[in-house]
């Protein structure tokens, strides 16, 4: 694999499996809040109606998702935050 | 003698904001001015193009309705603010302290209506395209003309039609189509999770600079072109191709309600009034008096209203191949599109 996030450690990890939308975005987005610049955070979410919301939202808050990887039932996204 | 009447006989005509308007049931409609059930109280309906307001004269409509009304305001189903309960005397009052501030009375009747508009791409995050500025042109340019019968516009920023393209004499819902630029692709299949048309799927075998893991392959004649994929992709893999507007007419609801005939994909911006104003010539010249559109073309066929518009979208028209595919089939309720008649090839 050559994706961009490999091999990085993120600064925390949320396995958000089972939390429906869009409280799934509310701790991801609460999550990054406390990360300083630069940090990464890890996300698992369920396949689904999540894959169609959570990346997008991440996306419009202004920060970048580095990789996203499915994990058979679920993804995992690994996001940078950007400030 | 009915209150309109009685009305007459007091005063025969009132000035509205410049517009003399006499007391005629059809003609009070005309201002946006309807007759309640009770003796000599009127409904005043204001133009809210696109469900938009200014503030200032959603301020003034609101002291109006303490002043002259019972304290509230009334939306209709087509986004306009009314004030019910004003006594037929004060209209001409009214009107005039809301033309002070620039608020204007929509219309009712046989005429076009104030088109409605969801928010669109300028701030709705589904939006596609700009249904605020097509609904505020219109309106500038349409409203109020005489048809045989209302003529109703409407403006969907997406497939998600929350302006009911489908259920209007004329509606543009915006539409996008997508391309993948492999360069970027990760091969991740988020805008296979988000797409849910079944329009995409991953083939494991193609390969690109970012991915070992194949990339998705889009099924055309699958796709409502409504973006999802676009939004869902974090690499800006997914991009869209172009945008436009579907366009649909004779649609209506009430008591017999007539879903429209899909007309065109993908109608840029600047072509959307040719539409308008080529449909509504062509309903002008075949409708009979009393006729919804959607009637009209049940009577005198689609493929007529179709060449019509050849001159002035030609290439966006949707031709029999198009309305056989599932993309265009699925968007109505099971078994309507088994009754849309042959297109003809124009």
């Amino acid at each position: 694999m050559s994706e961009a996030g490999e091999g990085l450690k993120p600064a925390k990890s949320l396995d958000l499996r089972g939390t429906p939308c869009p409280i799934n975005f509310v701790k991801t987005k609460l999550a990054l809040d406390g990360l300083a610049e630069g940090e990464l955070l890890e996300i698992i979410i369920d396949e689904g109606e999540p894959c169609k919301n959570v990346p997008r939202s991440v996306k419009d808050e202004g920060h970048k998702i580095l990789e996203a990887e499915d994990i058979g039932g679920a993804f995992r996204l690994l996001i940078v935050k950007v400030a | 003698m009915s209150d309109i009447g009685a009305a007459k006989e007091r005063k025969r005509e009132l000035n509205l904001g410049g517009q003399t308007i006499r007391i005629l049931p059809e003609e009070l409609k005309a201002g946006g001015i309807i007759p309640q059930r009770q003796k000599g109280m009127v409904t005043v309906r204001f133009a809210a193009p696109g469900g938009r307001v200014e503030a200032k004269h959603m301020a003034k409509i609101a002291e109006l309705a303490d002043k002259y009304g019972r304290g509230y305001l009334h939306f209709t189903f087509r986004q306009s603010p009314e004030i019910p309960f004003v006594r037929l005397e004060d209209v001409e009052a009214l009107v005039a302290e809301a033309g002070e501030v620039g608020a204007s009375i929509a219309g009712c009747g046989k005429r076009v209506r104030v088109p409605t508009a969801c928010a669109g791409c300028e701030y709705n995050p589904n939006g596609l395209v700009n249904t605020q500025d097509m609904a505020r042109e219109s309106y500038e340019r349409y409203f109020g003309m005489d048809h045989s019968h209302k003529f109703k516009l409407s403006f969907s920023g997406c497939p998600v039609d929350c302006a009911r393209a489908r259920e209007n004499d004329l509606g543009f819902q915006g539409q996008v189509e997508p391309y993948l630029n492999p360069d970027n692709c990760t091969g991740c299949s988020l805008c296979v999770q988000a797409c849910q048309d079944d329009a995409l799927y991953m083939d494991p075998s193609i390969e690109g600079p970012r991915t070992k893991r194949g990339m998705p392959v889009r099924i055309e004649e699958q796709c409502i072109s409504c973006g999802d994929c676009i939004k869902a992709c974090a690499f800006d893999a997914m991009l869209p191709q172009r945008t436009g507007n579907a366009v649909y007419s004779g649609g209506k609801h009430g008591k017999h309600p007539h879903v429209a005939y899909p007309i065109a994909e993908f109608v840029p911006e600047e072509k959307v009034y040719d539409v308008i104003e080529a449909v509504m010539a062509w309903y002008r010249e075949n409708g009979k008096k009393g006729e919804r559109i959607g009637v009209t073309i049940d009577r005198i066929g689609i493929n007529s209203l179709r060449r019509a518009l050849k001159d002035v979208i030609g290439e966006y028209l949707l031709q029999q191949e198009d309305i056989e595919k599932p993309r265009w089939r699925k968007v109505f309720f099971h078994g309507v599109a088994d009754a849309l008649p042959e297109y003809e090839q124009v």
